[in-house]
């Protein structure tokens, strides 16, 4: 009995589609980026109105200044700095400073610093205590913010770092604030009702308060 | 009596019709989550790398904006802003933001987020001019976008 010529359609050497297959995906791996949208988020101030000058005067101690210059030198709180990571814990202890807690209800959320304070877990307020509550420098989350000058002429690339550094600091703030890590706390999903909460609760009464300032045009 | 063939199957054994299936689900893998480049980028794009990464929580409320040096030397050197396919000047930021916003609905549109996509080499004077019209135009989300970096320690 003659078998059917079924045997001889197979005759594509289909052993080299295997490979086929893995040069495609390959080539796909190195070639396409799986789209990123990822970065990090800033909310600009609104727009300044001709008529209404900025004169809200803070106070030195409630202002922590950021500078650059053209060379991409920092100057933090008017001392040069050569190492951008060590802005994270400078902030962290600038926000949570304390020195002065007011009992001033502000923002959406109605909280006052004293409120924050007494909303935040027993560890963070011990280092509170031991280490910060300066009346040199912040009174308050409520009051503290972050100035940022950059030159025309620095570079896009050390301020992407010193944001970084500054969120980094407000997450981990935020973040201890409800017993996450910074990276947990960041990838809290705010569509899900029990996230949201907590993410709410973290961040009441801590404004993330970054200011990018007016360029000088005057290099270095 | 059947004569057994002595000699043995040529190696063909793994069973390979299953193959084209699998090329086909790859593909389909690659349609959906990779994103076909939708404006051809005209400025160097080496974007600088940052931890502290957001995921955008919706994406049909982004628009971008490319900065950097254009590929086309012949523009010169110093960063230029892309919009969609065109490059615009930084006077031209207002009108663009709003035909984008024009694009959304009406309560959405005052969510809408501007990704800046910017090169490594932009000096800052550049950024705080678009950053000031962004502020004109009412747009006042913004977000850097970044890969990731990876943590050191």
């Amino acid at each position: 009995m003659a078998r059917s010529k079924d045997k001889g359609s197979q005759e594509v050497n289909a052993g080299s589609m295997a490979d086929i297959a893995f040069l495609l995906l390959i080539f796909f791996l190195v070639t396409t980026q799986i789209a990123t949208n990822k970065g990090l988020t800033l909310l600009l101030p609104p727009k300044q109105e001709d008529d209404e000058p900025i004169e809200i005067k803070q106070q030195e101690r409630n202002l922590f200044k950021i500078q650059i210059n053209s060379a991409d030198r920092l100057l933090v709180e008017e001392e040069p700095l050569e190492d951008v990571t060590q802005i994270r814990e400078m902030v962290y202890d600038f926000v949570l400073n304390f020195g002065a807690p007011s009992d001033k209800k502000k923002g959406k959320a109605e909280v006052s610093d004293r409120d924050v304070y007494e909303s935040l877990p027993g560890s963070m307020r011990g280092y509170i205590n031991r280490n910060l509550g300066s009346s040199e420098s912040s009174d308050g989350p409520g009051a503290a913010i972050i100035s940022l000058k950059a030159d025309r002429g620095s570079s896009y690339d050390i301020f992407i770092s010193i944001l970084d550094e500054l969120n980094a600091a407000y997450n981990k703030i935020y973040g201890e604030r409800v017993g996450l890590t910074d990276e947990e706390f960041r990838k809290l999903n705010r569509n899900d009702p029990r996230q949201k909460e907590l993410y709410d609760r973290a961040r009441s009464g801590i404004p993330k308060a970054i200011s990018i300032a007016e360029p000088s045009t005057v290099g270095g | 009596m059947s004569k057994f063939k002595k000699k043995s199957e040529s190696s063909q054994d793994i069973p390979t019709a299953a193959l084209p299936d699998i090329i086909f689900m790859l593909l389909f893998f690659f349609m959906v989550t990779t994103v076909l480049r939708e404006t051809e980028l005209k400025v160097e794009q080496r974007i600088p790398r940052a931890e502290q990464l957001v995921k955008l929580e919706k994406k049909k409320l982004v628009t971008y904006l490319y900065v950097g040096a254009p590929k086309d030397k012949s523009l010169g050197t110093e960063s230029r802003v892309q919009a969609n396919d065109a490059f615009i000047g930084i006077d031209g930021i207002v009108n663009w933001v709003s035909q984008e916003k024009s694009k959304l609905s009406e309560n959405e549109r005052d969510q809408i987020t501007i990704s800046m996509k910017v090169d490594e080499e932009t000096k800052m004077g550049i950024i705080v001019d678009i950053q000031t019209e962004l502020r004109e135009a009412n747009a006042r989300k913004i977000m850097y976008a970044a890969p990731t970096k990876a943590k050191d320690n």
